[in-house]
């Protein structure tokens, strides 16, 4: 189908699943921190702000080479899990998974912070004394009113996560069916002088982005919430 | 029920500290400046503000004191703000419905009908939020806390963003839902003339300290009361209002003496407050004979008190046993040698009857 050959498939389907579980976790951890973030000023809140966009401007190979190190056999991280019987997390799925989790980070928290931050206080107060508890209150009245600062953080960390390219090299290397996302793919096909193949893929990635940027800043626009 | 409230507060260059206990029936306001610790203190009774060592007590139930914190959506508080805070994305109905629906069935004593035909909401259930005049966003609000059957209600400045007019379309609201709904509330204010209308008792704050707890009827006794700060003294009258005779004005009957009130049409008629500044009544010995002054009552003098600029406050009591206070000149006092015990006449210049 579409000229692509099985590991062309593979490649797309690793890539699926990473954007999309990077995307659901970075859902989960990026909410509470965003709100945290836009509760109040305060030092610490302005240092966290600085570590979760370091992303934005490291060289992915920077990233990269310390979570390779941290993550690896004998880092702090890989060290520990294989001591409680586990395996260590370089050139795995779920390594390129905590990456890509770290390296979207600012994609999810920022559009977050921002809703958050033109969301009065007051609708959550009410909301708190008319009877709403915290679970309550964030599906009925957090959510509904900055819905718009979750799609935008969606479609954004699902993209950025399908455009990672340092990271997973470093990190997770080349495995089909493990490691091999699409980018890296393209880049594995272009050194095979397979430049019909790379095309493919590339104008795939291409389009795709091209779309869901344009949904983002239609959204944006429509609820005036996140800018980037 | 008694509310006891301790509470220390330091904050860049503000500092509240509070210990009270606070009988609460009917209507209490927080008198003060802005920035006096008002609001600090009402979020601190609803406990939107966890402060280090506080302790809220309502009745026999403690809000917090030490660890224990009861959060706000436990403490069936009814929580009235300035202006926006109904829920934008709902109708005005599911506003309402929002903390009954959240409300234990038990403790429903309040229901929708009611609580939309008392605040006259039944034509706009179906409207959005951004339908809604000011005032009438304002009584959503009130009616959504109500319905919550709360506790206790806390209102921080309910009025202060609406015009003159809207006011006066919501303030009997106001004054009914304290007698109807019978659920207590604290309402912030800094209008004298709010305060004078709605409460029963006055909690005068400065500074972040609270200076007094009095009755609205002590507190318009002292002629040194913060309510008359801006304005000077003036005194409340209860009294009696009827439809307007041949002559065009209403009577408004105190004991056995009349007022008469211009353009007072349209009002509700019964039970009524007036409200007359100090300034605004001369004092004479014999009845005046010809004179524009409608209004002269027989009163005897009670007590003077020097007041600022060489003037005195002369309170004055009525047949009836209320107080009317003048505001003259000390000269005009002397020359007239008023003392205690004194019979005169009061000339009321003019009066306003409170929404």
């Amino acid at each position: 189908m579409l000229g692509l050959s099985p590991a062309d498939w593979q490649a797309i389907e690793v890539t699926f699943k990473l954007c999309l579980y990077t995307t659901l976790i970075l859902l989960v951890i990026a909410t509470p921190l965003a709100w945290w973030l836009s509760a109040k000023r305060s030092g610490l809140r302005v240092a966290v702000q600085a570590v979760v966009a370091l992303p934005l401007v490291l060289p992915p190979t920077v990233l990269g080479f310390y979570l390779l190190v941290a993550l690896g056999p004998r880092g702090v991280v890989g060290q520990t899990l294989e001591n409680i019987g586990l395996t260590h997390l370089a050139f795995s799925f779920e390594g390129i998974l905590v990456a890509s989790v770290i390296y979207s980070m600012p994609f999810a928290v920022q559009p977050l912070y921002e809703a958050f931050s033109n969301l009065s206080r007051r609708h959550v107060e009410v909301a708190s004394a008319l009877g709403a508890n915290l679970f309550d209150r964030f599906f009925t009245v957090i959510l509904p009113l900055t819905r718009g600062g979750f799609v935008v953080a969606a479609t954004l960390t699902f993209a950025h996560t399908l455009g990672e390219f340092g990271v997973i090299l470093m990190l997770g290397g080349s495995i089909p069916g493990e490691t091999k996302v699409l980018s890296v793919l393209i880049y594995d096909h272009t050194e095979a002088m397979n430049y019909e193949a790379a095309h493919r893929l590339s104008a795939m990635l291409l389009v795709f982005a091209f779309l869901t940027l344009f949904v983002v800043y239609g959204i944006n626009r429509r609820f005036q919430i996140a800018k980037l | 029920m008694i509310l006891q409230v301790r509470a220390h507060w330091r904050r860049d260059r503000f500092e509240l500290a509070v210990e009270m206990q606070l009988p609460l029936e009917g209507v209490t306001a927080l008198f003060g400046r802005s920035g006096c610790g008002k609001t600090s203190l009402l979020r601190v009774i609803a406990g939107l503000e966890r402060l280090k060592g506080a302790e809220v007590m309502l009745g026999g139930q403690v809000w917090q004191q030490g660890r224990q914190f009861v959060p706000l959506h436990r403490r069936r508080i009814g929580l009235v703000f300035q202006e926006h805070s109904l829920l934008p994305h709902l109708s005005v109905r599911d506003n309402l419905l929002y903390g009954y629906r959240r409300t234990p069935l038990p403790e429903r004593r309040l229901h929708l009908a009611e609580v939309a035909a008392m605040l006259g909401l039944d034509a706009l259930l179906d409207r959005g939020i951004d339908q809604l005049s000011g005032g009438q966003r304002q009584r959503v609000s009130l009616g959504r806390a109500l319905l919550t059957s709360p506790r206790l209600l806390l209102l921080d400045e309910p009025l202060s963003a609406l015009d003159t007019q809207t006011k006066r379309e919501i303030m009997p609201f106001l004054s009914r839902l304290a007698v109807e709904a019978g659920v207590p509330m604290i309402m912030i204010s800094h209008a004298p003339d709010e305060v004078e209308r709605l409460a029963d008792r006055v909690v005068f704050m400065r500074d972040g300290r609270i200076d007094c707890i009095e009755t609205l009827r002590e507190a318009l006794a002292r002629p040194d009361s913060p309510l008359f700060d801006e304005e000077g003294p003036a005194s409340v009258l209860q009294g009696d209002l009827a439809p307007p005779t041949d002559n065009g004005l209403h009577p408004f009957q105190i004991g056995s003496e009349r007022i008469w009130l211009v353009g007072a049409s349209g009002r509700a008629r019964g039970d009524a407050r007036l409200r007359i500044l100090a300034r605004d009544v001369a004092l004479a010995l014999d009845l005046p004979g010809r004179t524009s002054v409608l209004n002269q009552l027989p009163v005897s003098v009670e007590r003077i008190d020097p007041g600022p600029d060489g003037r005195v406050t002369v309170a004055c009591r009525l047949a009836d046993g209320q107080v009317l206070l003048s505001q003259i000149t000390a000269w005009s006092a002397q020359s007239l040698a008023l003392r205690p015990g004194t019979g005169a006449y009061a000339l009321i210049k003019s009066v306003a009857l409170m929404e």
